[in-house]
């Protein structure tokens, strides 16, 4: 066969023997992620006498957990070809509608409905821009990025709420069953969760589908606006979640909260082999991102490197992890 | 193009409109002198916008000119107290604003990386970057010498240097951007990409050349900026970059590329401009700034879309996903 003919008109080549499952599997992202954890996992434990204990390591899981949670929803979000960058305002704006919710005398079960209610309004309020009325999601969430956070500020300037109700200190402080905390319990069920919405229902492969070509995809039947509107419905309330377990976390609300983490969300979604172009992801190397981000930020905070060299290693990272293997296979 | 005429129109009348309702509770708002303090103050956002808009014209988007407006301030503030002479200092700020918007360009003219994503990444590289080589320390006034503070605020003609300069750029990227082929080609390239290859424009290129634009103007901004406030550290500007992107949608930059207009931009960064200044005297927080940049931002990007939608008699209904 001659060279020619094996290509089609993308250019790509097709190859005359598909390879075997094993194969495939060997040569995946994920597998190269999980040797990466795992050599990050040995380093650190030279590199630092503290880090092989169990209460360190659990201490460790908060670093990506929180974060975590929103890059399940943000993958499924970037897959289907959008993507979000105002869930950190989204934080803020739903710590701010707890605090109110706290001084007006709420409980706890309250608090924690007017977290989830809050961070939905919000998915709501972008989803409706970007499915809605058809806007790019880039700039509208940029727009509501400003506006959430903003928000925050008018209602608390320079102030900031405490005193949160006993019994709220659990969503971030409290353990489920020896060392490992809610929040990684909570981690751990939402990534079943969405890795069975993404890859075992139909909804999972419309988001695919989406992703790939959205024109295909409404030719299809899918109903393109419906699919994007509740990916942004459930970015905000992935947001929301994690907004309770922060504070809780926190015991506190300051307009400033969480700032940067969409940087950190979708580093983490990027790094977990969601094409930030759209079409292709998974969650478990979404799940293995943030394990090795997790371990990677407390290894540099046993060596006492400050969080704004982290940053700059988030950043390079980020562009790294699309760079090289562009830069291998010549682009 | 009378859609865009238009648009400028509309925003000329927004803006004095604003004026005019700010004026009638307190006069002294519109005294020619404090309306050029307001330019003045804007003079930095419309410096950045016009980089931006050009960035958005070819399609991209620049989320770090910020982090590089913070550090070439840095750099210049280090410089002059290194005791280089405030020329040099000028050129060196530029050269290096130009060079990390190469570092931008680059990546996506080569690499093919989505600009959001590489500028994301160069963002925090960017200002991480300060803290590396001040260990967060700041630049204080008594730092710095006497004619590198001085220089923003000298009078000239009865404007400051730092107004002299916002106009010298809008006049210069007017020109570059209406009258000579690397000006018509960031139009082309985002206006029909596959057809500005076909007429012998290299779009990679095109968009590495707005990048480093838009780092030299941030450069020069970050020079004027540490300057004028005669203070530098790590987190100066910090969010800028919100603004100066809505700035450029206010102004009519279609985020898609290809459309959009220097006066348009700068009439888009007046609007907040006026925004800003007007709410202390009104006796708004400034903390309302955030999220009135944002409404805006979420409004003008509407707006835009229900402009440019086709008129006219639908014959064959679109199916297209929306």
């Amino acid at each position: 066969m001659t060279e020619a003919a094996k290509t089609v008109a993308t250019g790509r080549a097709i190859p005359d023997r598909l390879q075997s499952r094993t194969t495939r599997a060997l040569h995946s992202w994920e597998t190269i992620l999980l040797v990466v954890a795992v050599l990050v996992f040995v380093i650190n434990s030279f590199a630092s006498p503290y880090f092989l204990n169990a209460w360190n390591l659990s201490d460790a899981t908060f670093n990506f957990t929180e974060k975590a949670m929103i890059a399940f929803a943000m993958a499924m979000l970037i897959i289907a070809g959008e993507i979000d960058l105002s869930v950190a305002s989204i934080i803020a704006l739903v710590s701010t509608a707890m605090g109110l919710a706290m001084q007006a005398g709420a409980g706890v079960p309250v608090l924690v409905g007017v977290g989830l209610a809050t961070g939905l309004f919000c998915g709501a309020v972008n989803g409706l821009l970007v499915a809605g009325m058809g806007l790019p999601s880039i700039v509208v969430t940029i727009g509501t990025m400003s506006l959430f956070r903003g928000i925050s500020y008018i209602v608390l300037g320079d102030k900031a709420f405490t005193g949160y109700p006993d019994g709220f200190d659990f969503f971030g402080q409290g353990y489920v069953w020896w060392v490992f905390s809610f929040e990684l319990a909570l981690f751990a069920v939402l990534a079943l969760v969405f890795w069975t919405l993404l890859h075992r229902t139909n909804f999972g492969r419309a988001v695919y589908a989406i992703g790939n070509n959205a024109t295909a995809a409404q030719f299809s039947g899918i109903r393109v606006a419906r699919v994007r509107f509740t990916l942004f419905l459930l970015t905000g309330l992935t947001s929301g979640i994690a907004a309770i377990c922060l504070t809780s976390r926190l015991g506190s609300t300051r307009p400033s909260i969480a700032t940067g983490f969409e940087l950190e969300v979708v580093t983490m979604v990027v790094l977990g082999g969601v094409s930030i172009l759209g079409g292709s992801g998974t969650i478990p190397g979404v799940v293995l991102a943030a394990l090795i981000m997790g371990m990677v930020t407390f290894g540099f905070g046993l060596l006492n490197v400050p969080g704004i060299v982290m940053s700059i290693f988030l950043g390079l990272l980020l562009i790294g992890v699309i760079a090289v293997p562009r830069l291998i296979r010549g682009r | 193009m009378s859609i865009l005429k238009h648009r400028e129109a509309l925003l000329a009348l927004a803006i004095l409109l604003l004026v005019g309702v700010v004026a009638a509770r307190f006069p002294a708002f519109v005294r020619p002198g404090n309306l050029a303090n307001v330019f003045n103050d804007t003079s930095p956002l419309i410096l950045l916008a016009i980089g931006q808009m050009i960035v958005i014209l070819t399609k991209c988007i620049d989320l770090s000119m910020a982090a590089t407006l913070a550090l070439c301030g840095m750099v210049a503030a280090l410089l002059n107290g290194a005791g280089v002479p405030l020329p040099l200092i000028l050129v060196l700020v530029v050269v290096l604003g130009g060079l990390l918007g190469a570092v931008n360009g680059l990546l996506v003219w080569k690499l093919g990386i989505p600009s959001i994503v590489v500028t994301l990444g160069t963002m925090t590289i960017y200002r991480g970057t300060i803290f590396l080589i001040t260990d967060g320390a700041w630049v204080n006034a008594h730092q710095m010498t006497d004619d590198f503070k001085a220089l923003p605020r000298a009078v000239i003609a009865g404007l400051p240097v730092m107004s002299w300069v916002a106009l010298a750029a809008i006049a210069l990227f007017t020109v570059l951007l209406t009258r000579t082929p690397l000006g018509r080609s960031f139009y082309a390239v985002g206006g029909n990409p596959h057809a500005a290859v076909y007429t012998g424009i290299s779009v990679g290129r095109t968009q590495f050349l707005a990048f480093v634009i838009a780092g030299a103007l941030a450069g020069l901004t970050g020079y004027l900026w540490v300057a004028r406030y005669a203070v530098a550290y790590v987190d100066i500007a910090s969010g800028f970059e919100l603004s100066v992107v809505a700035a450029c949608v206010i102004g009519g930059v279609a985020i898609a590329g290809g459309a959009g207009s220097v006066i348009g931009t700068v009439m888009g960064a007046l609007f907040l401009g006026v925004i800003n200044n007007a709410l202390p005297v009104v006796g708004i927080s400034p903390f309302w700034q955030l999220a009135i940049s944002g409404s805006a931002i979420v409004l003008a990007v509407a707006f835009n879309s229900a402009q440019n939608r086709p008129a006219g008699r639908i014959i064959l209904k679109s199916v297209e996903p929306r």
